[in-house]
């Protein structure tokens, strides 16, 4: 099967510094690829290599089974959108979306046809003649995309589009997006530190942390079988609640003496004897009440804080001697000091080696 | 019937007087100790800087023999523009009497291919500098700056045999040459700078559309730069229209600048000084720097303030 983008054993360092080391990825025809990651580990520069911007120090870059290592950034067949829009101050809106195509020498019909079709598919067809200065935030990244639109490519690198918009227009614009990629069906590749973003956005998402990609799979697996510690810290808000212990056949005990049956928890591979572990919970799989009384584990706790979100809320308390965070419905009616019975889902969480971090 | 109309009304005292305390705009009074301080010293400074100009132009209008009285501070009795016909066409410059009008047009000749070619070798220097960054760049640019603090005269005789050598010794090229590379250092940092300023990402998207070194530096960077164009071109205007040192040695004796013979005339040694004609000539050589400054000084502070160009 032939990738839209491969990239193999790519490599880039800055002078001493090694941004990525020996990094492998294959994104398939149409799909959409996030990547994902904080600040600094290497997931923009990934971008800008995969756009010919930066110049790897070792590896290959293939986009639409042609090896483009030493193309310019105009002959690999990409557009790009980046987090400041980047239009062109000077230029008109139709200028913007036409310049990469007047560069090129395409005949002004054609041009012309690119545009208008870009300016539909985007709804800017009344902003063409303004100049990016008199656009709003929104209308700006979609004259940005409209700009990679016109190009005709395979491949659409987004590098932070949304993080210059406030809250309620980046979920408005993702949205967009996504309408876009179902529209278009072109390889995206999205860079992104917005977990929200990746999670709703992507067909499968890279998390990278120090230039190595840690996990790549769909959302949904990401999500729920983090393959170490790191992923399974780093994805999710509030964050998935760490208890530290020891694991013996069928029982977790935790560093204080409490003690959790595991028989329900799928290893993925065979674990023997006794080790150190790390039991990894996430907020909505510790239920209250009735359903608690079904969980493998349960305890009473006492609520130290209550933050109400609208549609849910979250409570703060300390299971095992450890601050613990859940997630309930708002209906509820959940006050500090309150002791409840919470349960664990020990099924749905995760486990992972202390040492190694990886999991279980 | 106060005392009821207190218990009873609709607001007790106390309060009351704190609702017909302060509200709105604090009042700003304008004489303040602060506020005559700094208008004082504004004032006097204004004043001091001011004193010579007026003394000069006072002076310009005068008749020798009014000079001769005395009283430099003293308005002219009858405004008399004699003084300031004969600086521009007949004052003597070494042996010739033509006025400063020669000097003039030599200083035009000198100051405007000088200015334009040095601002736009030194705004392509800055473009390659921050966006197209070659190996030794960052050398490159800090050998460049250190040319900016080596003393002119150091540099002046290797020049002098350097252009000799050249053949452009005392022409109108030779000096436009000199001029161009002692502006290079501070017009690169400046345009360095400027670019360096813009959004890096501006640049990575007109790579992606396919755009090439000139094409990106004349549609995309330059019409962003009218700002920093214009401080380059202040700087250089008066620069090189106030330069006496590099005109004097490289521009020959048909290309002397306004400068010169304005010290021709000012330090001529025969007969009596006409201070009238001195002030006169100083005053208009010293007319088209005034001028850019006060056409162009709005945009001349916006510029050096740019930095904060919005996309």
């Amino acid at each position: 099967m032939q990738h839209s983008v491969s990239i193999r054993d790519l490599s880039l360092n800055f002078g001493s510094v090694k941004v990525l080391e020996h990094l492998n990825l294959d994104i398939a025809q149409g799909e959409f690829i996030v990547l994902l990651g904080p600040s600094g580990c290497g997931k923009s520069t990934l971008l800008n290599c995969i756009a010919g911007l930066l110049d790897v120090s070792d590896g290959q870059i293939f986009i639409s089974g042609k090896n483009v290592t030493w193309e310019e950034p105009k002959d690999r067949g990409i557009g790009m959108v980046f987090q400041s829009y980047a239009l062109y101050p000077q230029m008109s809106v139709e200028r913007n979306l036409s310049f990469g195509l007047r560069v090129a020498g395409m005949p002004k019909d054609e041009i012309n046809r690119r545009v208008a079709r870009a300016a539909e598919i985007l709804q800017i067809q009344p902003l063409l003649n303004r100049k990016p200065a008199n656009l709003s935030g929104g209308q700006r990244q979609r004259v940005a995309i409209g700009r990679a639109l016109v190009r005709d490519v395979d491949v659409f690198l987004f590098d932070e589009p949304l993080s210059n918009l406030d809250a309620k227009l980046r979920s408005d614009l993702r949205v967009e997006i996504k309408r876009l990629h179902q529209r278009l069906k072109n390889t995206m590749i999205y860079v992104t530190h917005d977990q929200i973003e990746a999670l709703t956005l992507a067909d499968r998402i890279a998390i990278m942390k120090s230039g190595v990609i840690q996990q790549l799979a769909d959302p949904h697996t990401i999500y729920n079988k983090p393959v170490n510690l790191y992923v399974a810290g780093f994805i999710g808000s509030p964050s998935m609640n760490f208890l530290n212990g020891t694991i013996d056949g069928t029982t977790f005990t935790a560093d204080d003496g409490t003690v959790m049956p595991i028989n329900a928890y799928e290893f993925s591979s065979p674990v023997t004897g006794s080790r150190k572990a790390v039991l990894g919970v996430r907020p909505e799989h510790i239920l209250l009440g009735e359903a608690a009384q079904a969980m493998p584990f349960k305890t009473e706790a006492e609520i130290e804080i209550v933050e109400p979100m609208g549609s849910e809320t979250l409570a703060w308390t300390k299971v095992a001697g450890v601050p613990v965070t859940f997630r309930c419905s708002s209906d509820i009616p959940l006050a500090a000091g309150d002791k409840v019975t919470v349960g664990f889902d020990i099924a749905r969480g995760s486990l992972f080696d202390a040492q190694t971090e990886n999991r279980l | 019937m106060s005392q009821t109309a207190t218990m009873t009304g609709t607001a007790p005292a106390s309060s009351k007087s704190l609702e017909d305390g302060p509200r709105g705009e604090r009042p700003k009074p304008f004489f303040t100790p602060k506020k005559i301080i700094i208008y004082t010293t504004l004032v006097f400074f204004s004043l001091y800087f001011l004193f010579p100009l007026y003394v000069m132009l006072v002076t310009s209008f005068k008749t020798m023999p009014e000079i001769r009285f005395g009283n430099i501070f003293a308005l002219p009795n009858q405004i008399n523009f004699d003084a300031w016909h004969r600086a521009w066409t007949s004052a003597c410059t070494g042996l010739t009497c033509n006025g400063l009008s020669p000097g003039f047009w030599n200083s035009v000749k000198i100051t405007i291919p000088s200015t334009i070619v040095s601002i736009f070798i030194a705004a392509v220097n800055g473009y390659a500098l921050v966006n197209w960054r070659f190996r030794g760049s960052e050398i490159f640019f800090s050998i460049l700056i250190f040319g900016s603090f080596i003393p002119y005269q150091v540099m002046l005789y290797p020049l002098v045999m350097i252009t000799r050598e050249l053949g452009i010794f005392g022409t109108l090229p030779g000096i436009i040459v000199i001029h161009t590379i002692f502006g290079m250092p501070i017009l690169t940092l400046l345009f360095r700078n400027y670019f360096a300023s813009l959004p890096q990402e501006l640049f990575k998207a007109a790579r992606v559309d396919g755009a090439g070194f000139w094409r990106i530096f004349f549609e995309i960077m330059l019409p962003m730069s009218l700002p920093i164009f214009v401080v380059a071109l202040i700087l250089q205007i008066t620069g090189i229209w106030n330069d006496f040192l590099f005109g004097v040695v490289f521009a020959g004796t048909q290309n002397l600048p306004m400068t010169v013979q304005l010290n021709n005339i000012v330090n001529s040694a025969q007969g009596t000084p006409e201070y009238n004609v001195n002030m006169a000539a100083t005053v208009l050589t010293g007319l088209v720097p005034l001028i850019i400054y006060f056409v162009s000084g709005k945009l001349f502070v916006r510029g050096v303030a740019a930095g904060a160009v919005k996309g």
